[in-house]
């Protein structure tokens, strides 16, 4: 059997440095930082006392009060990014066979706050068990997807992925694959995360996998910078529309790229630490370029995992160098995360809508705050410094690896007209 | 209205999003405001913490409206 080709024809957004796709690109491409104290919680005892926050955002401008209170932040992250991407696809009535469409969403955490509050009021009364009936259906990962679902009616398959900072990538590829088999001709797919909470951020800190430059919160996320010292935690999400090419064409729908590849790839080395060599890294981007069925030079754009973090953000580049070879300083690379934060399981959402974009635009995003050089990164390699360059981008591939030695990685092509 | 109806109002207007005059003493929380049997558990609940009382499951089984509700709590509540 031949397999079927796969296509976006949607996106939505919700992010530190924008709350939709056209101002989160807007300001991808002039390198805003979406860093700052944070105001989800008193964070005075802690160690790491900012983050990259979604911004401005009203629930009730999108989410009646009613609903909205019985979701999880990830949750109402997902319905508004997904109402987004929905509308940009512009489904007319009957187009589509809600039979034959999923929600496949990736959420490394799930409902930290919901299961954080209610515990902290289980402990406040007297520990006398008085849990809200919404608690476990708030919390459960799975939440965004059934929420989501319910929303559209799409009756197809709805899950949920879980494979920490990867959940995303591989929330994107499981919707790919079951496109390709004819399985779904529709799916909304991407990734949400809430975790700026007191567990969230103490739980890292106790890690020390956070930045803890407090008094510079704008420039502590500067990956391949020297001075790098953890990442910085973010929330929010994105909806990416997955669509069968022939269905697409059928409703004449805008195309904006099609993805056509899909790597996997696990350490089996640590529950935190990467390989040492970068095995999985390189491992998931030799899966990747294979699957797409494309030689390694015509990659043009990689956004990195590039999280910010002193042992991360060399191995990858070894893996890149190692993989592409000569042609590695011929690439742009970025970690568009100096950006946005990490946002855990949805960090391979919006670093999807990045590359999709940057096909769009043809324009790759900058790595932000460099400002020293890191002697052991080779210089020739284009890691896309401090301003955004305009090139051909053909072929973009993210990264996304997650704790537990989790990888996975997508590519997207420009689709010729 | 008593005191206590008038809180009752207030949590189901609160947690129900529905307005002041749709909740009648007639008014069945599920087939006339719109909950489901999940909002149902968490109004007792709301009931509960208001005036601070418990409220055994066989006699929450028997609240459905406001009505009943109000009657409940003003005979129970001290």
């Amino acid at each position: 059997m031949s397999f079927k080709r796969v296509v976006i024809t949607g996106m939505g957004a919700l992010t530190p440095i924008g709350n939709d796709v056209s101002t989160y690109w807007k300001n991808l491409v002039a390198g805003v930082s979406g860093a700052a104290p944070i105001t989800r919680f008193d964070a005075e005892k802690f160690r790491t006392k900012f983050a990259c926050e979604v911004k401005g955002l009203d629930i009730n401008d999108y989410i009646p009060r009613q609903e909205a209170r019985k979701m999880d932040p990830f949750t109402q992250y997902a319905v508004i990014a997904s109402d987004e991407a929905m509308k940009d696809a512009g489904f007319g009535e009957g187009t589509i066979d809600l039979d034959k469409a999923g929600v496949i969403w990736g959420s490394g955490i799930g409902g930290l706050k919901t299961f954080e509050d209610e515990v902290l009021n289980f402990a406040a009364n007297n520990m006398s068990p008085r849990f809200n009936p919404f608690f476990i259906p708030k919390m459960i990962a799975d939440s965004a997807s059934g929420v989501v679902s319910i929303r559209h009616g799409f009756r197809g398959p709805t899950f949920i992925t879980v494979s920490a900072c990867a959940s995303a990538t591989n929330a994107l590829i499981d919707a790919y694959n079951y496109i390709r088999l004819g399985m779904m001709n529709v799916c909304i797919s991407g990734g949400s995360e809430a975790a700026v909470t007191c567990a969230g951020v103490g739980g890292f800190n106790a890690l020390k996998a956070l930045s803890e430059r407090n008094d510079s919160p704008e420039t502590a996320s500067r990956p391949y910078d020297k001075d790098r010292d953890g990442f910085v935690l973010g929330e929010g999400g994105a909806a990416i529309i997955l669509e069968e090419y022939e269905h697409a064409k059928a409703r004449g729908a805008k195309i904006y790229a099609e993805m056509v590849g899909a790597g996997m790839s696990s350490d089996a080395y640590h529950i935190t630490a990467p390989h040492p060599e970068g095995l999985g890294a390189y491992n998931v981007i030799k899966n990747v370029v294979e699957s797409a069925g494309i030689n390694p030079e015509q990659i043009d754009y990689i956004n990195t995992h590039g999280t910010s973090t002193p042992l991360g953000d060399p191995q990858e580049l070894k893996a890149i160098e190692q993989y592409f070879g000569a042609h590695a300083p011929k690439i742009n690379i970025s970690s568009t995360k100096s950006m946005t934060g990490h946002l855990l399981g949805g960090a391979g959402a919006i670093e999807a809508a990045a590359c999709i974009m940057a096909i769009q635009d043809q324009i790759v995003p900058p790595t932000i705050n460099h400002f020293t050089a890191d002697p052991s990164i080779n210089p020739e390699l284009n890691l896309t410094f401090n301003k955004a360059q305009k090139r051909q981008v053909n072929y973009a591939l993210s990264n996304t690896f997650g704790f537990g030695g989790h990888n996975a990685s997508v590519i997207f092509k420009k689709l010729e007209s | 209205m008593s005191a206590i109806a008038e809180r009752v109002k207030q949590i189901i207007v609160e947690k129900l999003g529905v307005e002041e005059s749709e909740v009648t003493q007639e008014a069945n929380f599920q087939n006339d405001l719109g909950a489901d049997s999940l909002d149902t558990v968490e109004l007792i609940m709301e009931f509960e913490k208001e005036f601070n009382l418990s409220i055994p499951d066989d006699q929450a089984e028997n609240i459905g409206t406001v009505g009943q509700a109000v009657a409940y709590l003003e005979e129970n509540v001290k």
